[in-house]
């Protein structure tokens, strides 16, 4: 990771210019999501992990409810010393990041005595409030799908008169939409309610290693503490599973590559017992373990396995191939725990002395406390959660579009969420009036330039970072979830010769490929056997790509990144966190992955 | 005395023996004891070079004259320790003990007549003493690659003895007040190792002290072309936890020191630009020393410095064979405090942890950027 010298720096945010033939992207977003000229001063950094492309503009959503709740956990419920929340901004359809730090001395000792009394009550109970957490966090999402969008007839129901609950369904339009959003925050608020708290005690273990261990690489860290039965792991276990049972009820038959999955199933439907039998594994499979999201819940277009049986179909005959071979196709968690427990016993034996190995038990176990939940949240939260929001933005939609607002119901998206709100009023009003919604004469022509601006904004290469280097970087989440340190910096910083991109090393072993640069996950199906990946980032929904795949690459990860562990687990090389090896590397490019020492070359 | 103790195989000598066969000698049968291959040899101990030292020196003043020199006078050290190592390598040297390096070296296999063509070994010192005293040598103790024939070798135990006075040797003990009487060289004598590559192994990381890994550094050839800094090594980082090779850099090599064509001595010769760029180690090689490596710092129980060679005879098997291994002693020796101690509760690590600014280093990296 060589910085090389005083030539790179970051552009500040002023001196970004807008991309041309996208000149009224700001149309989209609030004003509170653009650079302030005084915003030159600070440090911000592109949130490619979460936002790897330009946003729609209800999508943005995805930004200011999380940074609502992060930064309220944080700065105000849970008083972080050294932190307050994450400011975030949009130029050219992306966003940039920055954490409020508190550096003042006087300040962290006042906020840390607050910090103690909240945070070591969560500390001290956590299975207890986790296990609440899980019931709260099933009741929104049982909530989220029970919301029902009304469906404007030409007369209301009989029962508002019968049951004289007098209030008509044109009133629910608006209060079922804001439950949406309402819920949506309520599932954020609840989504750090204990992360931070978790990132917070896994980076006080992750540094004690590496100054114990200097030489300790990220992934070995995390793999002292990693779950073994981990939630995401799950609906690719459930694919496995499905292999073998279409394999023992006789139907294997009808997994073959690129077959669709509504042929299949109507196939599988006249195929007698054992068709019917494998079905309903399917159909247990699906619920909920399908509600997994194709990417990691940020756009309207992660849709769920389940919206879109295309992805696990995908990866269904290779399964199925290896059982028939008698591949033992389901993992050695028996094993993988046994070794877990070695490294960390040997890591452990290592340490200089019993006092650091007390301290070093301490630490661990409290690390390895908070780690399901750093795990598994996501499940419930950005998948499962979150496709249903979604699931129900997108019925909105199709009331707009049936009152003639939108073209199509997917443009729902395309507003933001204060500007459906508006659309949604429009059709209230013209419902009760009995006359026609304007929305369509306004909104259809500026959703039309929207698209247009989206498809030119996608082609710009967002720098890395923007603004001066900050003096500090406290925020815990920063550290860990993005990867973003001094060393980060300098790996983004150097510029290099075009031929090598530099990275963490995320999985060992080199290997030597064709590149497939995907920028959207909706693209997975262009991935052929023995490719390289090289994606903005990689989450826990792709472990069935990384069955066909040599070595992965991205342009963002932390210690934490899913795409390490899976990769690691897949056995392949994975250099993570490299700022810009999408935009560096073309698809067909032969290319180098050294997992060893997390560089990137491009061969030609 | 009897000739069993003027010389004694490496493999029925360790650790308890130092006084008798030096630091080195005594390392190296440690080594054997353990399980780890070394080159087959013998040691020529302190007896006999007490005993040689009585007969060039009967009236028993030529300790006393080195010591009473004064610590400063460099000229004064330089004419004596001259005159003194003068006398040790021409002196004739006693039957009994010329007998029986003989006879030893004919063990190795080695015609002692066959002069030239006779079989190659190693002489080198081990100097015996305290550890102060041994500090002193470091670097500085002779030691003479692929010598042949009986004569030779007879010839180079009496230069490692020589260089027990050494100038530079003789100016450190005055300087440390260390006495001259309990003071002796042993000489260790191996069949010589024709090494494809060698180099040298710590079992903690040389940069970091990091105890989870071991560094390899190889070169092709002797390791004396590493050790002199003649070449850029080959480096390799091993974790020790889960053996795999978690950095490997491939340097660009130009020099190689191997046996002198004429069958006697070391040359020093540029590398074919075949050789430059290849890798003196396989992955399996590098996995194959670490285990050695781990092996020897288990046995000893502290972290090592170890010099290694690899043949392409057929024994040992992986062709590994160890020419040394000593005590590390810069991280060993450094009394950092611990990196963290226990607290009353666990979370009181986070309170601390997370109540700590977590500055950029803004000496070095923020350079870089603006």
């Amino acid at each position: 990771m060589e910085g090389n010298g005083t030539a790179s720096s970051f552009p500040l945010p002023s001196q970004i210019t807008d991309v041309p033939g996208a000149e009224g992207w700001r149309s989209m977003y609030p004003y509170f999501t653009r650079f302030q000229p005084e915003d030159d001063n600070r440090f911000w950094f592109y949130n490619a992990m979460h936002f790897p492309e330009p946003m729609p503009a209800f999508d943005v959503v995805t930004a200011e409810i999380p940074y609502t709740a992060i930064g309220a956990n944080t700065a105000r419920v849970f008083c972080f010393p050294t932190t307050l929340g994450i400011e975030h901004r949009i130029v050219n359809g992306r966003i940039y990041i920055t954490a409020i730090p508190v550096t003042d001395p006087a300040e962290i000792e006042r906020r840390l005595a607050v910090f103690q009394e909240r945070a070591g009550h969560y500390y001290e109970n956590w299975d207890r409030l986790y296990e609440g957490w899980k019931t709260r966090m099933k009741g929104l999402i049982r909530e989220i799908e029970g919301i029902t969008v009304p469906q404007l007839p030409e007369l209301d129901d009989a029962a508002v008169v019968m049951e004289s609950t007098g209030v008509a369904q044109n009133h629910y339009v608006r209060e079922n939409y804001h439950r949406c959003l309402d819920l949506y925050s309520k599932m954020w608020h609840h989504h750090t309610e204990f992360l931070m708290l978790g990132y917070g005690a896994y980076v006080v273990f992750f540094e004690f290693c590496k100054k114990a261990f200097p030489e300790i690489s990220d992934q070995m860290v995390a793999r002292m503490v990693a779950g073994i039965d981990v939630i995401m792991y799950r609906p690719d276990d459930e694919l496995r599973r499905l292999a073998r049972l279409a394999v023992e009820c006789g139907v294997d038959d009808e997994f073959t590559e690129g077959c669709s999955p509504a042929a299949v199933l109507d196939a599988l439907a006249g195929r007698g017992e054992p068709g019917q039998r494998w079905l309903a594994g399917l159909d247990a499979a699906r619920d909920p373990w399908f509600h997994v999201s194709t990417g990691d819940g940020f756009y309207h277009h992660h849709r769920s396995w389940n919206d879109n049986l295309t992805v696990p179909f995908a990866a269904l005959p290779r399964y199925v191939r290896m059982v028939r071979e008698g591949e033992e196709l389901t993992r050695p968690t028996e094993q993988l725990r046994q070794e877990r427990q070695r490294i960390v016993a040997e890591y452990r034996g290592l340490l200089a002395s019993d006092e650091e190995r007390a301290a070093f038990d301490q630490m661990l176990g409290l690390a390895g406390l908070v780690f399901p939940y750093v795990e598994d949240h996501k499940f419930y939260c950005e998948h499962w959660f979150t496709t249903q929001f979604f699931a129900k933005i997108r019925e909105f939609g199709e009331l707009l579009a049936r009152k003639g607002v939108l073209a199509e119901a997917e443009d729902v998206f395309q507003l933001h969420h204060s500007e459906v709100d508006q659309a949604l009023a429009d059709v209230m009003l013209a419902w009760a009036a009995g006359g026609t919604p304007l929305g369509g004469a306004h909104f259809q022509p500026i959703i039309a330039e929207r698209k247009r601006m989206l498809e030119v904004l996608r082609d710009w290469s967002p720098p890395p970072a923007i603004g001066p280097v900050p003096e500090a970087l406290n925020d815990p989440a920063v550290r860990m979830l993005w990867g973003v340190t001094g060393e980060t910096l300098a790996t983004w910083a150097a510029a290099g010769d075009g031929t090598q991109i530099h990275g963490y090393a995320a999985s060992p072993g080199v290997v030597e490929g064709t590149a497939r640069v995907l920028r959207s996950v909706n693209d997975i199906g262009e991935i052929r056997d023995g490719e390289i990946l090289v994606c903005p980032v990689t989450a826990p929904s792709w472990a069935p790509v990384f069955g066909k795949i040599k070595a992965a690459v991205s342009d963002i990860g932390g210690t934490m990144s899913h795409a390490a562990i899976v990769a690691r687990e897949y056995g392949m090389p994975a250099v993570v966190g490299t700022g810009h090896a999408t935009t560096r590397i073309k698809t067909g490019q032969r290319v180098r992955v050294d997992g060893d020492r997390g560089i990137v070359s491009i061969l030609g | 005395m009897s000739g069993l103790e003027l010389v004694r195989g490496i493999t029925s000598v360790g650790a308890g023996d130092r006084p008798t066969v030096g630091g080195k000698g005594a390392a190296l049968g440690e080594l054997s004891r353990a399980g780890i291959a070394v080159p087959p040899g013998y040691v020529v101990t302190a007896q006999a070079f007490e005993c040689s030292l009585r007969a060039l020196d009967p009236a028993g003043t030529l300790r006393g004259e080195v010591e009473r020199l004064p610590a400063g006078d460099r000229a004064g050290i330089a004419r004596v320790t001259a005159r003194v190592r003068q006398r040790i390598v021409a002196a004739p040297l006693p039957e009994d003990v010329r007998a029986v390096i003989t006879a030893h070296y004919r063990g190795l296999g080695g015609d002692p007549e066959a002069g030239k063509h006779g079989v190659p070994v190693a002489v080198r010192s081990s100097a015996t003493g305290e550890d102060s005293a041994e500090a002193s040598f470091a670097g500085l103790q002779d030691t003479y690659l692929w010598v042949r024939g009986a004569e030779s070798v007879l010839d180079h135990v009496r230069s490692c003895w020589a260089s027990l006075y050494n100038a530079e040797a003789v100016s450190y003990r005055l300087r440390m007040r260390i006495p001259e009487q309990d003071l002796a060289m042993a000489v260790v004598v191996q069949r010589m190792v024709d090494p494809r590559c060698a180099g040298v192994m710590f079992t903690c990381s040389p940069a970091t002290g990091d105890r989870s890994v071991i560094a390899i550094e190889g070169s092709w050839g002797l390791g004396s072309a590493l050790v002199s800094g003649d070449v850029t090594p080959d480096c390799y980082v091993v974790s020790k936890v889960t053996g795999e090779i978690v950095r490997r850099t491939v340097a660009a090599k130009f020099r190689r020191h191997q046996m002198d064509p004429s069958g006697c001595g070391v040359v020093a010769d540029d590398l074919p630009e075949a050789l430059r760029e290849r890798p003196c180690l396989s992955d399996d090689e590098v996995r194959a020393l670490a285990a050695v490596g781990r092996r020897v710092e288990r046995h000893y129980g502290a972290v090592q410095d170890i010099e290694w060679a690899i043949t392409d005879d057929a024994r040992p098997a992986n062709g590994i064979v160890l020419l040394q291994s000593r005590p590390e002693t810069v991280w060993s020796g450094r009394s950092a405090g611990p990196v963290a101690t226990p607290k009353a509760r666990a979370v009181d690590h986070v309170f601390e942890g997370l109540g700590r600014v977590a500055r950029i280093d803004t000496g070095t990296e923020a350079r870089r950027w603006t």
